[in-house]
């Protein structure tokens, strides 16, 4: 259902001659990237073209009604302002809170044995936990308001981090530990170029778990009860047999996904640059 | 045949040597099962701007030796101070290199980069650090790869990173554990001369401990010899082959083949269990003292 988001991309640049094996490459790329989406699309829009189920709506109608239902005009009053930007919104400040939580606590549990040994039962036990069952507990002490809904998100988003964080820290090469040692790292130092860099692909691992987890608890957290937010109107719509308009959702649920997922990659493979090339020259590899 | 011209004594370099002094310096391992003593009794002095090289059987407690002077590692009992103040972590004024070069270069930091990073957090100013970092890089042959990250450089090169790093910090003293123990033999004697020449040019001590009998005798000043573990001084020898050394000429010299030969021969004795030098049965004459 993501494909939607994908095709747009889908036609490759023509250049010259002499970068004819770039642009190949590239269009191989683009290819191999909008292939798989575009023949789900295909088949559900022939699949579903005839239909006349009322639940299952032919794509061609979930399409056409996709603008109306989400861009209607004046813009500041359509649902994409009213509800998916409070949604997208609640989303980011719970996955920083988890990510700002996560990192300083896995650091710091990673980088003392004593911590780890004492922290470390009781956060495998709250990580067994699911976090949508926390959904009716903490709306008794937060209400249904935002600040319930934004914690839900963290919660959930931050074992991932905070475990990974532990391991990366955890397994910092000794010989580079013991360099910053007698070279008289400080303590800011230390965390900020050793513990934080050397941790940093498990972090981007951890936080990409992370942020499929929070786009889950993000509709989750607003089917129990809520006044707005992308979850809260496709179950809106489902409840008012608004089925074209539900699926809609759904499909904007994932190009919202998917461009997160996009923007996630391109802030990490900047931090990561090192680490490619570093695994890349250990491997001796392609 | 003690060494009359000691180059470090006349060279005034930017930062100077600091006196190190280990005293009954003792190393116990405790842990799970049996605790294993792997220095029992170490007493030396180095003498500032002197540049000593350590040599043992291996598992002659060489490594627990640097790590108790580098500070990194707490020993059992004794004594260890370098200019005047008793180590107890690491020590100001002091630079290492590590055999393990790969991972003692930060992989995420370029070569200019892991150069500065020291030198920041002694509090050195942002030109000077440029000049630093500039120079030092230079003068190890790496002034063209400055940018790159230490991966993409051969073993050799990085280990040049690595003593440009600790050259760069502008040390008192210079601990290099087996700096050279994992790179190719040509490479290995151009990296020999670089030590001698920057030991040289800052005036530092140096203490170098290898497994390699030729290289502790090339380099150094004097040779301190141990024995296997638990782990005491054998022989302190003396090197006297003269302030400049040369791959060929020193090499081939009639002093520098006695010299190995009794080294070699402490070496074998040690392995063999000898604690002392009156238990030692040398075939050949010892050194002269």
């Amino acid at each position: 259902m993501t494909g939607a988001a994908r095709t747009r991309t889908g036609t490759g640049t023509g250049t010259g001659t002499a970068v004819r094996t770039t642009a190949g490459r590239v269009l191989r790329q683009v290819l191999l990237a909008v292939g798989l989406p575009a023949v789900v699309v295909a088949v559900w829009w022939v699949l579903s073209a005839g239909s006349t189920s009322y639940f299952n709506p032919p794509l061609s109608v979930i399409v056409g009604t996709f603008g109306d239902t989400w861009f209607s005009t004046p813009f500041d009053q359509s649902r994409f302002v009213q509800d998916v930007v409070p949604s997208v919104l609640r989303l980011l400040a719970g996955y920083a809170v988890a990510l700002v939580v996560g990192v300083v606590l896995g650091v710091a549990i990673g980088s003392s044995r004593a911590f780890r040994a004492y922290a470390e039962p009781v956060l495998e036990f709250f990580r067994a936990i699911p976090p949508p069952v926390l959904v009716p507990i903490l709306m008794l002490f937060l209400g249904i308001g935002t600040s319930m809904k934004i914690v839900v998100i963290a919660t959930g988003c931050l074992w991932p981090i905070l475990l990974n964080t532990v391991e990366g820290v955890r397994g910092l090469d000794p010989v580079l530990r013991d360099t910053a040692r007698a070279y008289r790292l400080g303590r800011v130092a230390t965390v900020r170029h050793l513990m934080l860099r050397g941790a940093s692909p498990q972090i981007v691992t951890g936080a990409r778990q992370a942020l499929s987890i929070g786009i889950i608890l993000m509709v989750i957290s607003e089917m129990f009860a809520a006044k707005d937010g992308l979850g809260f109107s496709i179950v809106q719509f489902q409840r008012s047999f608004a089925i074209p308009e539900m699926w809609s959702g759904v499909i904007l649920l994932g190009v919202v996904g998917v461009l997160l997922s996009l923007a996630f990659r391109a802030v990490t493979d900047a931090a990561l640059g090192w680490y490619l090339g570093y695994r890349q020259s250990q491997h001796g590899g392609v | 045949m003690s060494s009359t011209t000691s180059p470090a004594s006349t060279a005034a370099g930017p930062s100077g040597g600091a006196r190190l002094v280990v005293r009954n310096l003792r190393k116990v391992y405790t842990g799970r099962g049996e605790p294993v003593e792997a220095i029992a009794d170490l007493t030396f002095e180095i003498r500032p701007g002197e540049l000593v090289c350590v040599v043992g059987p291996s598992g002659a407690g060489k490594t627990t030796l640097l790590r108790c002077v580098a500070g990194l590692m707490p020993a059992t009992s004794g004594e260890l101070v370098l200019g005047g103040s008793a180590i107890t972590g690491p020590p100001q004024g002091m630079a290492v290199v590590l055999q393990e070069y790969g991972r003692s270069l930060f992989p995420w930091l370029t070569v200019a980069e892991n150069v500065e990073l020291p030198l920041k957090e002694k509090g050195v100013g942002k030109a000077r650090r440029a000049e630093l970092v500039g120079e030092t890089l230079a003068a190890v042959g790496l002034g063209d790869v400055t940018g790159s990250y230490p991966w993409q450089l051969s073993g050799g090169m990085q280990q040049r990173v690595a003593i440009a790093r600790a050259a760069a910090y502008e040390p008192q003293v210079l601990l290099m554990d087996e700096p050279f123990a994992a790179v190719d033999a040509q490479t290995r004697f151009e990296l020999e001369d670089l030590v001698r020449t920057l030991w040289k040019r800052l005036g530092i001590t140096v203490v170098f401990v290898t497994h390699d009998i030729d290289e502790a005798i090339y380099l150094g000043e004097r040779v301190l010899v141990l024995s296997a573990r638990p782990t005491v001084v054998l022989e302190d020898v003396v090197v006297g082959l003269g302030a400049e050394r040369d791959q060929l000429e020193t090499r081939g010299h009639a002093e520098f083949a006695r010299l190995r030969t009794h080294v070699y021969e402490l070496v074998q004795q040690a392995k063999a269990g000898v604690r002392s030098l009156a238990d030692a049965h040398l075939t050949h004459p010892g050194a002269a003292t």
